[in-house]
């Protein structure tokens, strides 16, 4: 049965996330492929501009022979899965100890104010996405952002126009 | 061994076990939630946390394992206030909803609340709500009172091989769910109403029904499969309002099926008769029973007088009790009517001379969990017999081989070595060719009993490898499943199959149909043989001799001829034609409401007592668990006065108790001369492979007349209905229908309509049409030629 649903589902992962899926388990031994869930959601939330459908996570259980629940646990699990559209830039603020201190308070207002939304919302256009996180282990350096896989530290106001201006 | 101290008592352990299990033995209770003997180690509630000495924090009893000279103190100031403070944090987001609470009265965690919980709580904020999962018709839930012990979590992992529940979420968020909502599959889904410690999980068909302080337990056996699984019926007043596992570790362990846990709804279905009922002017009518039984004593004595003993017959469901069997057949002989039989759905009975005493599973039921290979023979085990297949993913856990040869894809719950799905017309072949490579390998010369069918055989790589492997394996068991005894060909399948494991020193295994099929054998239920299997000077006709000869009359117990038999419409027209049909049955309904004349009405297993003999050869004896309904009488009973009626000497048994102990004292003083499973069989014409096959299977909840009238079960989504036709997309192309479709189905001079559903387990020239369903209860046989055309 899961092979014909393997051959149903795995034509929804691209060629070059399967490449890269490969790459990941050949790094697991191989009684625990299941270990390459994380990897694999990283790689085909990427493909599919940065959030996972449910077929999309059926596909990656069916790739690795994993049942359905074990995939939607993980991914159910872990903030950085998106289950929902994110915009093109998905801004990712820290709401830790250490930048709260520092005064994230201000670095999301201004955020809110410039963008138009709430944290946690999209932008009609759909080019960003405001998300409260924790800790991004950057403390010395807070108040800090994450977007993509660029971290962005000792945040001001002024700073962040700096950066917005600067995304497509 | 290593010694240990719990509360200051001595006792020796198992290294490497952990303090609860322990603890469980020597009697000292620790309470618990996450804990389950059955289940994998999650230490995720801290219920069980107990003092160690020279530990600095206290520890989780159930993921501690012993140490030499560990003293463990549970009942401590230190484990008592460690153990409050937990369940107070186990309390903070659970309602107090108790009072309506189906779980209220028999809830772990109200009870070790009793017990380590305080009376007021200091949780002042607002408690979670979690919104309800649908889990289909069996399994209602409240999830808001879900205290994420996991339980359910790993039983679906860990026992019934389906991982439909997870965790979803995190921290506060966490809910247990499956994330997109269906029906559990799951043929053992209900345990986890048991697991649940809470109310999150309890059973939707009970929902709000009664309480548990109302109820009386009943100990009973599950009347659906030959395992024979122990249940309790729980009855308020006379009503049976469910049924719950049994422990016997060595039948069902903790669980059973959902088949065996909602079937009792059966028992309360509308179609059953309380009054017997005699058909005049072609109505029925009500009638008492002296009137029912001179009606019937008459009318058995006229078919005889004018045509002869020989022109009855005698058919019994496999799922009559022992009592019931013996007393029927009994009857019958008296009568010198020898036409006996209780095999509804098997057609080839050619071998039944050189057959065991009683279909077996040649090994104690634990013993399957054992084994090294397991070669299914047309099984479908875990919908046939769901705590068989159960064992048999537990042996495949611990990396035995099973291999499976069948006439299609089974959605096995255990993972398969192989499997080879084959036309029903090549599934002898493909036995044979294992058979032959068994003894070319081992170089031996092949018996004269199967020679002249393997010398035609091919043998291929794949059948060296299974016979090679079968040959290897320390324990290896050949389990021969419903395809195998349905099969038109069935004497070369059981034939071969014993060849096969003479030669690998295999065990072979027979599942067989209902709860009684080994009693059936044993009480002399068979044509051929009578009590303790004893070879009869008369040999009768099996029932689907019975039927196609047309008899002139009937006697029916427990059977719905269109439903329960292999050949359907031969069945109806068969029972439609006869001068007499009497049933004995707790249902009016079918072709039997419409053609019989005489219905007595029996009890369902609820209300009788009895005794079942399981595939092990465990003879269980059970009791009423209410009273019979209306008029209705326990089938022994019945039978025993119609007994009476016919002046048959040695009918005056006072209790099936003593029906039983006679036929023990038979089966204890004759002799069963010993089977040899060496049916001499002649060369096989095959036929084609390319003409389109009906394949049949009785799906889970279709198998016998009580399942058949469980609304639950039949909501349920593992219930194979509605009735189908089911074939893969390249036949669909073919004949160019597609899912959802009514395509005309023939057999013979037959046909019906049905859905289309498109089944790609279904192999090539092949149409699967499931049995057990009024649509298809015209059909002819379960392996035979068909045609379909597009309606």
């Amino acid at each position: 049965m899961a092979l014909q649903q393997l051959s149903q589902t795995a034509d929804l992962l691209s060629e070059a996330s399967r490449a890269k899926i490969d790459m990941w388990l050949k790094k697991y031994p191989a009684e625990q492929q299941r270990s390459a869930v994380i990897p694999a959601l990283h790689i085909v939330q990427e493909q599919n501009q940065g959030w996972l459908t449910t077929e999309l996570l059926d596909a990656v259980a069916d790739y690795l022979a994993l049942p359905k629940i074990a995939v939607y646990e993980v991914a159910n699990f872990y903030s950085m899965f998106e289950l929902s559209p994110v915009g093109r830039h998905k801004i990712c603020v820290c709401s830790s100890i250490s930048c709260m201190l520092c005064d994230n308070e201000s670095i999301m207002q201004h955020l809110e104010k410039r963008l138009g939304i709430k944290m946690d919302e999209t932008t009609q256009d759909g080019k960003f996405t405001l998300k409260r996180v924790e800790c991004l282990a950057a403390c010395r350096n807070a108040p800090v952002l994450q977007i993509g896989h660029q971290y962005h530290e000792n945040l001001t106001p002024e700073k962040i126009d700096a950066i917005l201006d600067g995304l497509e | 061994m290593v010694k240990i101290e719990i509360d200051g008592k001595q006792v020796e352990a198992e290294p490497g076990s952990m303090i609860i299990e322990v603890a469980d033995r020597e009697g000292v209770h620790i309470p618990r939630f996450c804990y389950h003997r059955k289940l994998s180690i999650a230490a995720n509630c801290r219920m069980c946390i107990v003092e160690v000495e020279k530990m600095g924090k206290p520890v989780p009893a159930c993921a501690t394992p012993v140490t030499d000279g560990m003293c463990v103190f549970t009942k401590s100031e230190k484990a008592r206030a460690s153990q409050k403070a937990v369940m107070e944090f186990l309390l903070i987001n659970h309602p107090l909803d108790c009072p309506i609470c189906d779980q209220g009265g028999e809830c772990e965690l109200q009870d070790v609340s009793l017990g380590f919980g305080q009376d007021i709580s200091r949780f002042a904020e607002g408690k979670r709500a979690v919104k309800d999962k649908n889990l289909g018709p069996l399994v209602a839930t409240d999830m808001t009172r879900c205290i994420h012990c996991t339980r359910c979590v790993r039983f679906g992992q860990e026992i019934a091989g389906v991982p439909e529940l997870g965790l979803i979420g995190r921290g506060e968020n966490t809910e247990i769910g499956m994330y997109i909502e269906h029906s559990m599959a799951s043929e053992l889904s209900g345990n986890i109403i048991d697991l649940c410690p809470v109310g999150a999980l309890t059973s939707k068909p009970f929902r709000f029904a009664a309480r548990a302080w109302e109820l009386r337990a009943h100990a009973s056996i599950a009347a659906h499969d030959c395992v024979g699984s122990n249940i309790y019926l729980h009855t308020r007043c006379s009503e049976i309002m469910r049924a719950v596992p049994n422990d016997n570790e060595a039948i069902n362990e903790t669980w059973i099926s959902d088949r065996d846990r909602y079937s009792y709804q059966g028992f309360a279905s509308d179609e059953r008769v309380t009054r017997p009922l005699l058909r005049k002017e072609g109505k029925w009518q009500d009638a008492d029973w002296q009137t029912a039984f001179q009606v019937t004593v008459d009318s058995l004595k006229k078919v005889i007088a004018e045509h002869g003993a020989d022109q009855v017959g005698v058919i019994l469901s496999p799922n009559a009790t022992l009592e019931e069997h013996y007393l029927l057949q009994k009857l019958a002989r008296a009568l010198d009517c020898h036409n006996i039989d209780h095999r509804l759905r098997e057609t080839d009975f050619s071998d039944q001379a050189s057959l065991s005493q009683y279909p077996s599973l040649g090994m104690p039921i634990t013993k399957l969990e054992k084994q090294d290979m397991i070669f299914l023979l047309g099984a479908n085990i875990q919908h046939e017999q769901p705590l068989l297949g159960h064992r048999v993913r537990k042996a495949s856990l611990q990396g035995a081989n099973v291999t499976a040869l069948s006439v299609m894809q089974h959605a096995y719950n255990f993972s398969l070595n192989s499997q080879q799905v084959v036309h029903p017309t090549a599934f002898v072949n493909a036995l044979a060719a294992i058979t032959k490579a068994a003894y070319q390998h081992a170089n031996v010369q092949v018996p004269a009993h199967i020679a002249a069918v393997l010398e035609t055989i091919d043998v291929d790589v794949t059948a060296q490898q299974i016979a090679e492997q079968l040959k290897d394996a320390d324990k290896a068991s050949i389990i021969l499943g419903n395809t195998a005894l349905y099969h038109p060909q069935a004497a070369y399948v059981r034939t071969l199959a014993h060849a096969l494991a003479q030669q690998t020193g295999a065990s072979v295994g027979t599942v067989s149909d209902g709860a009684n099929s080994a009693g059936a054998c044993l009480a002399g239920s068979l044509p051929h043989r009578g009590p303790a299997g004893i070879t009869q000077n008369n040999t009768g006709l099996d029932t689907q001799a019975m039927f196609a000869a047309g008899l002139k009359a009937y006697v029916l117990f427990n059977v719905e001829p269109e439903l329960d038999c292999a050949n359907p419409g031969v069945a109806s027209e068969a029972v439609a034609k006869a001068d007499f049909v009497v049933a004995m049955n707790p249902y009016n309904a079918g072709i039997l409401a419409q053609y019989g004349n005489v219905i007595l009405p029996i009890v369902p297993v609820s209300e009788t007592s009895g005794t079942f003999i399981n595939i092990e050869g465990i003879w269980q004896h059970f009791a009423a668990a209410t009273v019979a309904q209306g008029q209705a009488r326990p089938g022994w009973k019945v039978l025993r006065v119609l007994g009476n009626l016919l002046e048959i000497e040695g009918f005056n048994y006072v209790s099936s108790q003593e029906v039983c102990d006679e036929i023990r004292e038979i089966i204890n003083t004759q002799n069963f001369t010993s089977a040899d499973n060496e049916h001499m069989l002649v060369r096989l014409e095959t036929a084609s492979s390319e003409t389109l096959w009906r394949i049949t299977q009785w799906p889970i909840y279709r198998v016998d007349n009580v399942v058949r009238r469980a609304p639950a079960l039949q909501a349920a989504a593992s219930s194979g209905g509605p009735a189908a036709v089911h074939f893969n997309r390249h036949l669909a192309d073919k004949l160019q229908l597609t899912d959802g479709d009514t395509a005309i189905v023939k057999q013979g001079d037959e046909q019906i309509r049905l859905k289309v559903a498109v089944n790609n387990a279904i192999p090539n020239h092949c149409a699967l049409v499931p049995g057990g369903f009024s649509e298809t209860a015209n059909l002819l046989d379960s392996f035979a030629e068909l045609t379909i055309v597009r309606s």
